[in-house]
């Protein structure tokens, strides 16, 4: 299993062709308590960075872009009525869809843990 | 001269002000306006006390006709209002706060928004409500595009019995953003079931209905709900809430959403405004919802609260991703509103509604007997109904106005081929003494 | 506090109805009525007074404090507007609509003529319509002219440019009408960034809506600029009229070269806010978009006047009859009353007060645009922040002390941001003892910081949940 990010905070785990993406701690951190995510259709075909899904807490909306492209094909239903998940889990139980990858040179355009961390200090 | 209306600061403070700042006067504070920019002209007339202003406010209020005996509705209904609408509504601590965006000094408007929610939702059979549109045109045309963002679908199914000035005001909101709306024009003053029907198709986002109609037709639009939720689009139904004392609430005919014009409760007529929109609906679109919301919580003590909540749908946080542009609404209406439901309480609104049906139908029956005149409407009516004259509805509506009564609202003017038709509303104002007087004075008209 | 609803006794009632003197009439096919009375309270009046008046008393109002909120100018309302308005209370607006009825309302057409032209010299456009009911119903009235403009031109426009410091109206009215937002950022002197604005200018950009002064409280000095270029694109200039009340007589936007414009009268003209609306939110443009107007038009012929409800080049009609007239009411009487001197003077009161403020608390906050302001300051508490306070904790402490606090985190482009609109109404004693506190919680900050955490302590209620409620979206009572 490989894990990269986004510049938007985005994570993707994939395992089989197949990516499960969620917020990143840091993003989670910032957005506070979350309060909505509005998960995507299954079958719902998405392009890398184009948005999969929004997230929504007491001041702030924002939306959740795609690490890569394909096709959703399972949500994350729990989050629903528990969106607290996010803020207590996001690199882990708060995954919000898989989707199944299109295009594997994409991933080229994502950062490793490493970058990601390195990218974040730079933010901090 | 002396001081200016409402402005405080004497020369001495502004003096000790400007030294403060560092400024040698006023002016040098508009510095950063550069020359060329400033006004070429203000050419406004001299200010007055308000004892003169309302003296010539008074003299333009004059030239308004007097006390006009009044049969007219059209989305707009001269109900009474008890004193203490006017009395509580006017407590300074309401109506001169803003927005309450700090809860903890505004839990006076948020709770009593809370309670019209209620109250709201009381009404229409509906789940949750909002703390208010701007009207109930609008609110309908809020309604047409709510049923477009649930769905992702691009038409809307009108019935063309809906108030006309509704309709119009749909169509500009709609005509912005390539949505289809299909009309179905009425039979008898009803809707065209069959033709509505199907008009619905799989790429209908909603329908748009209303009860009673501007013909003063009531109707159960429960069959024509189910039709649309067949092909997967919702049903949004404006009401008048007066009627809702009596009649059947939308949300028992099935619909997702409930609108309205909340003028009739406890706002007066006031040349068309403020009164408030109303919108409710089914707990499950409350994202999808414009405009603001007030929800309960607690505070640190766990002690009950209210704030304005799901805000994250807003334009202030979303910007051009909001549900809806709406930002200011129309509270102190819907306050009103809220105050009016409660001094008639439960049993008090439903008496007015029966007072008002009472009313109309003594008015039909009379109405119907003047020579040459029959009722229009082919189902049951509220307080509204319509009549076939024997001649222009507009000739005798402008002869009357001359005998001081508007009789009604002719059709004509929104329906081609119903010139001859006349809707004539009653509420529990008209006396029956008013009622028998139009009838004389119509059948004059009709035959002298 | 209990819910009216808790206090309710069934079979208690409250004002009595006229009794009927028509007959009963017969019942209403079951299939039409409802099947149960909708649960409205039950009390007797005095209780539905008391629960009423009670409430008010958990408000902080313009009447009872100090209520500095920046970008929605909550001056005084003098009461005499309110009066002004019961001389036009009780006239059906369909009156005037009926076959030859518009004779009859004179009074009223000829007010809403009046306020027109009144508005139209004061903001230097060439018509102005009252029929939006509130600020973001004018943009979109505006946005849809501008649209319906294009339109007839045969123009293929697609974007709306706005600056990262507008309001959030503006972005959201242009997508109601179907337009793609351009944001620009702001520039280090506080407005938009022109060069990157002229970058992003293209000949699809239908229209750019400015804010002047801007969010910040500066006024642009490029603005007749922005107006050049945007037309030599053939793309209008809208002007968001929140702001109005710093400029008048100062500055007309029609002058400056904007097209369309919206003012609020709840803020600018004395109207008041009435926790939330009504508000009113007159619409002016110049000439080349006035065929486009919403119907009906009042005009005047011949010293009378009547509606134009007519006109196949017209957005159509956008709220029901005419504005919020009651609204318009006040908001004429007010003009009437404050006339040209008054007016000038309140833009010069209202600036002199911001710029008091914001030279007295400069020693406290962090001022990120130190430049003269016009009618409102931003500061920021980035340096209170160090000390794990934020714009919020001043604010809720504020509330105990008396004073509404003013706008936080707006606008955007400001972190942490307390945005001052003092208005020309309050006194120098006032405006001196809001500086006193905000530097007593700055020193706080410092030296207690926990105190403004726990702020406020002295309302009905401590801090409250709002994740709670947006999670739970109890929006109604439940527990009948």
């Amino acid at each position: 299993m490989s894990v990269y990010y986004t510049k938007e905070h985005e994570w993707v785990k994939i395992k089989e062709g197949v990516g499960a993406v969620g917020i990143t701690d840091f993003a989670a951190h910032q957005l506070g308590d979350v309060t909505f995510v509005e998960l995507p259709k299954v079958g719902k075909e998405v392009k890398q960075f184009a948005v999969l899904a929004a997230i929504e807490s007491v001041k702030a909306a924002s939306d959740i872009y795609s690490p890569v492209s394909g096709k959703v094909t399972k949500v994350n239903d729990a989050l629903e009525n528990n969106p607290e998940i996010v803020n207590e889990a996001p690199e882990d139980a708060a995954w919000i869809a898989w989707v199944e990858i299109s295009d594997e040179t994409e991933l080229k355009n994502l950062m490793t843990k490493e970058q990601y961390d390195e990218y974040v200090k730079g933010l901090e | 001269m002396s001081h200016e209306n409402f402005l405080p600061n004497t020369p001495e403070d502004i003096r000790e002000m400007l030294a403060a700042i560092g400024a040698g006067s006023i002016d040098e504070l508009f510095a950063p306006i550069p020359a060329n920019l400033r006004a070429k002209s203000f050419d406004l007339p001299a200010g007055m006390s308000e004892f003169e202003m309302l003296a010539g406010l008074k003299a333009l209020a004059g030239k308004n006709a007097g006390d006009l005996s009044s049969f007219i509705g059209g989305g707009f209904y001269d109900h009474v209002i008890p004193a203490v609408v006017d009395h509580l509504s006017g407590r300074a601590e309401f109506y001169t706060a803003y927005t309450p965006y700090q809860p903890e000094c505004s839990q006076g408007s948020l709770q009593a928004l809370f309670e019209y929610q209620t109250a709201i939702c009381e009404l229409t059979g509906m789940e949750v409500s909002n703390a208010s549109l701007y009207d109930g045109a609008t609110a309908m045309a809020e309604a047409a595009l709510m049923m477009l963002r649930v769905t992702e679908r691009n038409r809307i199914v009108m019935d063309g019995a809906i108030n006309p000035f509704y309709r119009q005001v749909v169509k500009s909101y709609l005509a912005m953003v390539n949505v289809e709306v299909v009309e179905v024009m009425p039979v008898n003053g009803a809707i065209d079931r069959t033709a509505f029907i199907a008009a619905i198709d799989e790429a209908a986002a909603g329908v748009l209905l209303q009860n009673p109609n501007f013909f003063g037709t009531v109707d159960d639009f429960t069959d024509i709900v189910a039709a649309a939720h067949a092909k997967g689009a919702l049903a949004s139904v404006s009401v008048y809430p007066v009627a809702l004392g009596l009649l059947k609430t939308p949300g028992a005919m099935g619909a997702d959403i409930v609108t309205g014009d909340g003028q009739p409760l406890g706002n007066p007529l006031s040349f068309g405004g403020p009164s408030f929109g109303f919108m409710a609906s089914i707990k499950k679109y409350i994202r999808n919802f414009p405009g603001r919301i007030i929800g309960e919580t607690v505070d640190r003590n766990g002690k009950r609260g209210f704030v304005l909540t799901l805000q994250a749908r807003e334009q202030h946080i979303k910007r051009h991703k909001a549900t809806s542009n709406i930002c200011s609404n129309q509270s102190l209406c819907a306050l009103r509103g809220l105050i009016f439901l409660s001094a008639f309480g439960r049993e008090g609104f439903v008496e007015l509604a029966r007072l008002n049906y009472d009313k109309g139908g003594y008015a039909k029956q009379v109405l119907a007997s003047v020579k040459g005149v029959s009722l229009y409407n082919a189902g049951s009516t509220f307080n509204e109904f319509t009549l076939t004259l024997p001649k222009s509805a507009a000739e005798v509506v402008e002869t009357l106005l001359g005998q001081g009564i508007a009789a009604g609202v002719p059709a004509g003017a929104w329906y081609a081929g119903l010139d001859n038709q006349l809707v004539v509303t009653v509420t529990e104002k008209r006396s029956k003494e008013e009622i028998d007087t139009l009838a004389e004075r119509l059948e004059v008209a009709l035959w002298s | 506090m209990e819910l009216i609803y808790e206090k309710s006794r069934a079979g208690r009632r409250g004002v009595l109805l006229p009794a009927s003197d028509v007959p009963t009439a017969a019942v209403l096919p079951k299939s039409l009525l409802r099947a149960e009375s909708a649960r409205l309270p039950e009390l007797s009046e005095l209780e539905t007074v008391r629960h009423f008046t009670n409430l008010s008393r958990r408000n902080f109002s313009v009447d009872t404090n100090f209520y500095p909120l920046g970008s929605c100018t909550m001056k005084y309302n003098s009461k005499a507007i309110e009066e002004a308005a019961k001389l036009f209370g009780d006239f059906h607006p369909m009156t005037a609509l009926l076959p030859g009825g518009e004779r009859y309302a004179q009074g009223n057409l000829a007010m809403v003529h009046h306020l027109g032209e009144l508005l139209t010299e004061i903001t230097g456009m060439d018509e102005v319509t009252c029929q939006p009911l509130a600020g973001a119903h004018g943009e979109m009235t505006g946005i849809m002219l501008i649209a319906a403009y294009h339109r007839a031109k045969g123009n293929k426009k697609r974007y709306v440019i706005v600056p990262d410091s507008s309001h959030g109206t503006n972005p959201a009215s242009a997508a109601m009408a179907g337009y793609e937002i351009i944001t620009i950022p702001s520039a280090p002197y506080g407005d938009m960034d022109l060069d990157e604005f002229k970058a992003k200018m293209n000949g699809e950009v239908a229209a750019v809506m400015m804010t002047c002064p801007n969010t910040l409280g500066l006024f642009n000095p490029h603005i007749r600029e922005i107006c050049d270029i945007a037309h030599s694109f053939d793309a209008l200039v809208y002007y968001d009229g929140a702001n109005t009340n710093a400029i008048l007589g100062k500055v007309r936007p029609g002058d400056l070269g904007f097209d369309v414009i919206h003012l609020n009268l709840h803020k600018t003209f004395g109207t008041p806010h009435g926790a939330g609306g009504p508000g009113s939110g007159p619409v002016g443009v110049k000439q080349a978009l006035v065929p486009f107007l919403p119907m009906p038009r009042v005009v005047k012929k011949d010293g009378a006047y009547s509606l134009e409800t007519d006109n196949a080049a017209s957005i159509g009609r956008v709220s029901s009859f005419f504005g919020n007239f009651g609204v318009m009411v006040k908001a004429y009487a007010y003009i009437l009353m404050l006339g040209r001197q008054g007016l000038i003077k309140v833009s010069e009161q209202a600036v002199l007060n911001a710029n008091y403020i914001m030279s007295q608390l400069k020693s406290h906050y962090d001022l990120p645009y130190d430049f003269t302001c016009m009618h409102e300051c931003v500061f920021s508490a980035s340096r209170q922040l160090k000390h794990g306070v934020h714009a919020i904790d001043i604010a809720k402490y504020l509330i105990d002390r008396g004073f509404h606090p003013p706008t936080v985190y707006f606008p955007l482009n400001v972190k942490e941001a307390i945005m001052i609109e003092p208005t020309e109404t309050e006194s120098k004693e006032t405006i001196d003892a809001f500086i006193a506190v905000m530097k007593e919680a700055a020193e706080m900050a410092e030296k207690d910081p926990e105190a403004l955490h726990q702020a406020p302590v002295t309302m009905p209620v401590t801090r409250l949940d709002e994740t709670k409620a947006a999670r739970e979206q109890a929006v109604c009572y439940s527990k009948w």
